[in-house]
């Protein structure tokens, strides 16, 4: 049985209908003129560079944002939405990318909130969790009512999620990148949830970056560049190359072929290694691995698996419980980043806002967080502003950070250019090991090209390099050996150019069998 | 020494307790409801101070005990209108406006005491209200059930303060708005209102806080307060922000003041440490905020303003 969408649309009208919206801001146009519109009934994926304009034009419809122009209309009827309140009474509802869930109430207080209570001032949980259950049932979304957010993995957070839609009986949904945090089968299952929900009806909106997961699910695909809508088109129409050249505006080769590793001497060599997590609990548990000169190694996995901890213990910022890290010829016991650097490794860290940059630095002296003290930078104390001036203006002409000027703070910077900021820095050293967690995450496609090749490179130049990335695709593209992390070991090893996305996903889900073990391939979970 | 340990000297000890916990509970109370939905106000002592100024002056020139106490209710409200103004919807950074809002109040309720008042009268104290069969339980009665209004009121409103924040779809949303107000705001719910309301609520209870000093001394002086109302705020942090864990510190700090006073009397602590005893309930809630509260979170948003789609 499904549950009819709020408000029936009228024959032929969509759903809803945003004409011309334009959105400014200080400098910037995000919206430009958009139209965009969604039919009952309909997956419609919005497509497009980070910065393109698709979550700004969500944040107009849902009332974040007002608009400076244009026209919104749902079933046929011009409204003007102020508030996420007002979206909600109108039957639209929003899947925010970083969820919307308060992480000290149970499912059903996250789902009643907001919800008027059938018993006045008092909250009604009980028949909320009984209309929960009915939900789940239906959708097949297991989700115990009775559980506090925080207790949920990221999958079932999400379920909550749609559920909360599913209670508010929208007839529009938005969901924002709901597959990034997403394993491979939980993506698989998700569509299955999504289809069920325009049966009655229901139009949806998909929002992401992956091209073969749009080709997947959408019925149309709009495509937005700069602020602009470049194109709206059926999906049975629609090809890889197309939906990135309109991405883009112009046409680019997708896969970049990983060249053979040299198989030079082990740079980094990490055995049985323990190291605890923030919330108390052991999250690396006996992981050993080895990754030499001239090699792209890439770990895979779905977040939380301990990937975190082990980069930050590898680059000295967490004490590890037990076990033993070899950089180079040094051995790496006591959490000390100053040495970690001394040894030879350069980190690139996955909260680049956070561990990265100092966002009210300028970008020259986030240049010089490094190398400060050398003495071409820095006499008896004194920075020697000529010299460094002249360093960070070669670095960032090199790694092509597009910068207003060297005193522009970092955190006006976009993510893209932050990140290559942060690489000009970490190998301005050449280091021996170069670790990357997350390179490209909420990159755009040109600057994460640019990164790419940056790392390929590096790797020609001999450097051992590993990755921590959740991006299967970005694993399969640029690396030449896979290692997949799950629950703080290292669960199996494959080759991308013999191993299909699929056989990853299912180690990333943590079955162990999918993978047979390569020939000549050394058996890394092996304590 | 045995003194102490007799009968009355033990009733009188705990009655006095409760007595003296009353006004720490009561603006204890009105914090947690703030804090809940993320807002901090530092400024609970300055209100105190001038609540107590305007239900002494009230009680001075009427003689109405009650009008004098919402007088005092009254001016918290008022003082409760500024704090969430300046806290809600200018944003402003809560540690500072919050002392602003403290010596504000010191300043202005000794001004007015010395230009409205000048010489310090007495005024008449509440009256124990005797509960009717309980006060002839011997020992319990006359420790808890030969007290004032406002105690009695104080410790009621534990029970209520719970039920409003978990039972109530207003206390979840309170909950919801000081863990997360962008997830509160997502699903319609109107954080700034929530937080006017609860600062209102905070204010209007540090105001009956006030009164209830100023009836416990019956007479005002400058910095009547002794800082208490910033007692009051550890004594959140203390409770955990649960009125449970609120009202067990107030009852631990009301209670070695009176251990204190009493000792003191009997001789038990000589004169020349006095001092150093009256700075017991102080060691012994920073020993305590330490060891337990250390163990609970705080609400994740608190002090922190709310800015939509930052």
């Amino acid at each position: 049985m499904t549950t009819p969408a709020a408000s029936p649309s009228r024959e032929g009208v969509p759903l809803l209908q945003m004409m011309g919206i334009t959105k400014r801001f200080p400098g910037v146009v995000a919206n430009d003129r958009v139209d965009f519109d969604v039919r009952s009934g309909e997956i419609h994926t919005l497509f497009g560079e980070n910065g393109a304009g698709k979550s700004t034009l969500m944040r107009v419809l849902y009332g974040l944002y007002r608009p400076d122009e244009g026209e919104i209309q749902v079933n046929g009827a011009k409204v003007a939405i102020t508030s996420p309140a007002d979206a909600i009474r109108r039957g639209i509802g929003m899947i925010h990318q970083h969820f919307m869930l308060v992480d000290t109430l149970s499912v059903a207080e996250n789902v009643a909130l907001g919800e008027k209570s059938q018993r006045g001032p008092l909250t009604d949980l009980g028949r909320v969790s009984e209309r929960i259950r009915e939900l789940a049932d239906t959708y097949r979304l297991n989700v115990d009512p009775q559980a506090i957010i925080w207790q949920l993995s990221v999958g079932e957070r999400q379920r909550v999620e749609i559920i909360k839609a599913l209670y508010r009986n929208v007839s529009l949904l938005v969901l924002d990148e709901p597959t990034a945090v997403l394993t491979p089968r939980e993506v698989d299952e998700l569509f299955v949830v999504l289809r069920q929900m325009t049966e009655g009806g229901r139009g949806l909106v998909f929002i992401s970056h992956k091209i073969h997961e749009v080709l997947d699910i959408s019925d149309r695909i709009t495509v937005l560049r700069a602020g602009r809508n470049v194109g709206t088109i059926q999906s049975s129409e629609a090809s890889r190359a197309r939906l990135v050249e309109l991405m883009v505006g112009r046409a680019v080769a997708l896969e970049s072929q990983p060249s053979k590793g040299t198989g030079g001497e082990v740079r980094l060599s990490v055995k049985d290694l323990h190291v605890k997590g923030d919330r108390g609990i052991e999250a690396v548990r006996g992981l050993s691995l080895e990754v030499s000169a001239g090699e792209i190694v890439g770990i895979a996995g779905v977040s939380g698996n301990g990937q975190r901890e082990l980069s930050e213990a590898i680059a000295g910022l967490r004490t590890p419980l037990s076990g033993s890290i070899r950089l180079g010829d040094a051995e790496l016991s006591a959490a000390n980043p100053a040495d970690a650097r001394a040894a030879g490794l350069a980190y690139v860290p996955e909260e680049r806002m956070r561990d990265g940059v100092v966002p009210f630095f300028t970008v020259a002296q986030n240049l010089l967080l490094v190398e400060n003290r050398s003495r071409d930078y820095s006499r008896l104390g004194f920075l020697r502003t000529r010299a460094i001036r002249r360093h960070c203006q070669e670095l960032i002409s090199a790694f092509d950070v597009r910068t207003p000027s060297l005193d522009t703070p970092a955190r006006n910077l976009s993510g893209g250019n932050i990140q290559k900021l942060i690489m000009a820095r970490e190998l301005s050293g050449s280091p021996q090991v170069l670790l990357v967690a997350q390179p490209t995450r909420g990159i755009d496609v040109g600057a994460t090209r640019y990164i790419h090749e940056r790392l390929v490179v590096q790797r020609d130049d001999g450097t051992a390099v590993l990755i921590i990335s959740e991006d299967l695709d970005e694993i399969m593209t640029i690396c030449d050996r896979v290692l997949v992390m799950y629950e703080g070991t290292i669960i199996g090893s494959a080759d991308p150019r013999v191993n299909t996305r699929e056989e990853i996903g299912m180690l990333m889900a943590g079955v162990k069998s999918a993978v047979p073990p390569l020939a000549g391939e050394p058996a890394t979970a092996s304590p | 020494m045995s003194q102490f340990f007799t009968y009355a000297v033990l009733t009188a000890t705990v009655a006095s307790a409760l007595g003296l916990a009353a006004p720490f509970l009561l603006a204890a109370l009105g914090e947690t409801v703030g804090q809940r939905s993320g807002v901090i106000n530092l400024g609970v002592d300055g209100i105190m101070l001038l609540s107590a100024f305007t239900t002494y002056f009230t009680a001075l020139k009427t003689g109405n005990l009650l009008f004098a106490v919402l007088v005092g209710m009254g001016t918290g409200a008022v003082m409760g209108i500024v704090t969430a103004f300046i806290s809600v919807t200018l944003k402003a950074e809560q540690g500072i406006s919050g002392i602003g809002v403290y010596l504000f109040g010191l300043g202005f309720s000794d001004l007015m005491f010395i230009k409205l008042v000048g010489t310090p009268l007495p005024i008449n104290s509440l009256n124990p209200i005797n509960i009717p069969l309980l006060d002839r339980i011997p020992a319990v009665g006359g420790m808890f059930f030969k007290q004032t209004i406002l105690v009695y009121v104080a410790f009621l409103l534990v029970p209520v303060v719970t039920f409003v924040l978990n039972r109530t779809t207003f206390g979840m949303k309170v909950r919801a708005s000081g863990e997360n107000p962008a997830a509160a705001d997502s699903v319609g719910v109107n954080v700034a209102r929530i937080r006017w309301s609860t600062v209102l609520i905070g204010c209007t209870l540090a105001g009956l806080a006030g009164a209830a000093l100023l009836l416990y001394d019956g007479i005002f002086q400058e910095n009547l307060t002794q800082s208490e109302g910033f007692i009051a705020v550890a004594l959140v942090y203390f409770g955990a922000w649960r009125p449970t864990g609120v009202m067990g510190g107030s009852v631990l700090y009301g209670l070695t003041i009176a251990v204190v006073l009493e000792w003191k009397s009997l001789g038990i602590i000589p004169l020349s440490a006095s001092d150093l005893a009256a700075t017991a309930p102080a060691v012994i809630t920073i020993l305590a905020l330490l060891t337990i509260a250390r163990r609970f979170r705080q609400p994740a948003a608190l002090g922190k303003p709310y800015e939509r789609g930052g």
